[in-house]
């Protein structure tokens, strides 16, 4: 267990709650789950991960004080900044759900090749992607990174913020309680620098997100990248210029590249003849 | 009765000229390299063709150079329409001149003629029109950061290519890059050089700006030394999957960008309701081509049992009809192994195929005596733990493994740690359409394989490596939007 220790009025510093230390093995159990889970969600029709995606938004509305009472404490904000942060979360869950529908619309085509074919390009699901969840944004960003990967199909493990870790201990609640089955999203608390070189070594992970890389003590993200070359993971990069990371402008339209970044494009071609 | 055999049908080489030495291409001159110079040699007879300059670490960072001021100075800011006139210049060039080109590729490659006449040279003109069309046209692919951000290119391109398709992957690589607003540096294949530098001549006969494409020769260290180079903004790779890990290593903690076209191990499926005849031109098609030398090629074919004897009967019958030979005859179905190195590798896996106890039979051919000579070859009675089921063996070499169901077929399919294409002989529709869903491949064929077409993306999942190349998708890696830098 680590102690979570509070930002918000009470005063920098101050206990928060005792939280599980995850572990190495914790991730590795979490890959199996995902692993798992991985051919019953990407199986599912897009239809319905969007009611799933929509789902979580619904029960994160119906515990949206909680959660902004949390968010306040984690982050130190206002309670008023922190009810606009919750509900810009539930949005975005809302904007994620209606994509999983979309998604294939837009970033697939029909190729129309030079010869008697029909050939189709459309996305699949890389499979099990890790996430370093953010440091700082401890439920929207959280929510950012989590959505996109799972809208299309992938499952993933996800390290929450180290030192802002209950508002994702409660969203794991809420997708426990809502229809999201059960391995599709793994959350693990503890500190990223101990349990990210596992996920990013880890042979039977498809793709990392390394987002959370950015103001996370003793991670260098270069490093875990080049961890990454092992079996050809996906990565998507930390934002910033150079070595140095930084955190994302959550509040800012997302745009696609969160999704596409955990998407294999597939082609399938068959002659067409009498 | 006398058995009436093929005449001589020789394609001339008078059509090609080839210079005792060559140096590098670099801001739009052929410069001398600073490294040594080291022999390029024709496969089929080894006939030493050229000496080939090796471009040093300094030479690189010359054409670095060339291309970033090329990028800085003139074709960053060209218009679309502009760039695409000179791929469009370039195209008609490249099939006007493409009786040169083919010759000149199975001379170096060891490749049938025909297939460099029909397949190579004319997929790569078609490539440099597509893109051509392209470059206009960018703010339309839908691949900006939001509806209203059109993308940037990205700068410099690094680019890496193989010796299977020397010209074809110099298309795929230089056009989409191109087309995109970025300039290049390219290292063809150290065993295949001579119709990159070929096209570098067209590059000039196209009045391309100096510096636009640039040619690097020379072996790994060449290309190593283009991959750390750190004024490369993006690295395109094609070729084996070991060297691939070492650039996504070599890129990691950088915001260089890398798309790696790697290796397979595909799978090609052939179920008892398939049109058997098709399918084993299919088969055919998927492992001999090129001598097998093809990333994608169907080096396993997977039947079900209840046709596997009938199958396999019918491939044997089949290949005792490939003439292999003479690659500049009009007549040759099968080339030259390309390289020395390359041979030695067909022969050792062969080896361990065989040491592993799986069956080994080739038709009756009479190879030359000069040369590096293959004959097909068909492994029967393979299990999945063999090597040459699961290793990239690159060479005119089928293993053949049985299922009983089409779960069986998919597990089988799918278990190896490549995933780059497949293929699914079978009249029923809905069974393609699940198949294709479940297959870890980034190309399906079904009931067709080894086809090709600028518009249609390539690459693989897994350790196939990364990024598409062709069609809208393959213009991404080429384009940079503020969300994706």
């Amino acid at each position: 267990m680590h102690a979570a220790s509070r930002r918000g009025s009470a005063g920098p510093g101050a206990f928060l709650g005792n939280v599980a230390q995850g572990s190495r093995k914790d991730a590795r159990d979490a890959v199996v789950a995902a692993r798992a889970a991985g051919s019953g969600w990407a199986g599912a029709t897009a239809y319905n991960r969007g009611q799933v995606l929509y789902r979580v938004a619904e029960v994160m509305q119906g515990r949206a004080a909680q959660l902004a009472a949390e968010v306040a404490e984690a982050e130190g904000l206002s309670a008023a900044r922190a009810a606009t942060t919750v509900a810009a979360a539930i949005d975005r869950w809302v904007w994620y759900a209606g994509w999983s529908d979309k998604l294939a619309q837009v970033v697939g085509n029909l190729n129309p090749v030079a010869g008697p074919y029909f050939n189709i390009s459309a996305p699949s699901p890389t499979g099990v992607v890790a996430v370093l969840a953010p440091q700082g944004s401890s439920l929207l960003g959280l929510t950012s990174v989590i959505a996109p990967v799972i809208v299309s199909g992938n499952t993933c493990v996800v390290i929450a913020s180290q030192d802002r870790p209950i508002p994702a201990v409660t969203l794991a609640e809420i997708f426990a309680t809502s229809d999201l089955p059960g391995g599709v999203v793994n959350l693990i608390t503890g500190r990223t620098a101990e349990i990210a070189p596992w996920l990013a070594s880890h042979r039977d992970v498809n793709a990392i997100d390394l987002t959370g890389a950015a103001d996370a003590t003793g991670v260098d993200w270069g490093a875990l990248e080049a961890a990454a070359a092992d079996n050809l993971k996906r990565v998507l990069r930390p934002e910033g210029d150079g070595p140095a990371a930084r955190e994302p402008d959550w509040t800012a339209p997302p745009g696609l590249h969160r999704m596409t970044a955990f998407l294999e494009i597939k082609t399938v071609w068959h002659p067409k003849g009498r | 009765m006398t058995r009436f055999d093929y005449a001589p049908a020789p394609e001339s080489r008078a059509v090609v000229t080839i210079a005792d030495s060559y140096g590098l291409f670099v801001g739009g001159d052929f410069v001398p390299a600073s490294g040594p110079s080291f022999p390029t040699v024709n496969p089929a007879t080894e006939e030493v063709l050229a000496e080939i300059g090796q471009a040093s670490a300094a030479d690189v960072d010359r054409a670095v150079a060339a291309a970033r001021t090329a990028y800085e100075g003139v074709w960053g800011r060209l218009s679309g329409a502009e760039r695409g006139k000179y791929l469009f210049r370039i195209a008609r060039i490249l099939q006007e001149r493409a009786r040169e080109f083919a010759v000149l590729e199975t001379l170096d490659n060891g490749k049938p003629i025909t297939e460099s006449r029909d397949v190579d040279v004319p997929l790569a003109a078609a490539h440099f029109f597509y893109h051509a069309g392209w470059a206009d046209k960018l703010g339309y692919a839908g691949l900006g950061g939001s509806p209203a951000e059109p993308p940037r290119p990205v700068g410099v391109v690094g680019q890496v290519i193989p010796w299977n398709f020397p010209l074809l992957m110099l298309a795929w690589k230089i056009a989409p890059a191109l087309a995109c607003g970025n300039t290049v540096v390219l290292k063809p294949a150290e065993t295949t050089p001579l119709t990159a530098l070929l096209f570098a001549q067209v590059c000039q006969e196209a009045d391309l700006p100096p510096g636009v494409v640039n040619i690097v020769t020379g072996a790994g260290p060449t290309g190593q030394a283009l991959v750390e180079h750190p004024g490369v903004d993006k690295l395109a790779f094609t070729g084996s999957t070991e060297v691939g890990k070492l650039i996504a290593r070599s890129v990691a903690g950088t915001r260089k960008r890398a798309t790696l076209e790697l290796g397979g191990k595909a799978a090609n499926i052939v179920f008892e309701d398939a049109a058997i005849d098709q399918a084993v031109e299919g088969i055919v098609r998927g492992i001999f081509f090129n001598q097998g030398h093809v990333c994608c090629a169907g080096s396993r074919l997977l039947v079900q049992e209840s046709i596997h004897d009938e199958v396999v009967h019918r491939l044997k019958r089949r290949l005792a009809t490939i003439r292999v030979g003479d690659p500049m005859d009009k007549n040759t179905d099968l080339g030259a192994i390309n390289s020395a190195t390359q041979l030695a590798r067909v022969r050792e896996m062969t080896a361990v195929g065989q040491a592993e106890g799986a069956e080994r039979w080739s038709p009756a051919c009479t190879l030359p005596d000069r040369g590096f000579w293959f004959a097909p070859t068909v492994f029967t009675g393979v299990s999945q733990a063999h090597r040459i089921a699961q290793e990239e063996i690159f060479g005119p070499v089928l293993s053949v493994l049985t299922f009983r169901t089409p779960a069986e077929a998919v597990a089988k399919a799918n278990n190896t740690p490549y995933g780059l294409s497949a293929g699914v002989w079978t009249e029923k529709g809905s069974r393609i359409l699940w198949m294709a869903d479940q297959l870890r491949a980034g190309v399906v064929w079904a009931n067709t394989f080894n086809q090709f077409d600028p518009t249609s993306p390539f690459g693989g999942l897994k350790e196939s490596g990364y990024g598409r190349e062709g069609g809208r998708h393959g213009l991404g890696p080429y384009l940079t939007t503020g969300a994706t830098r």
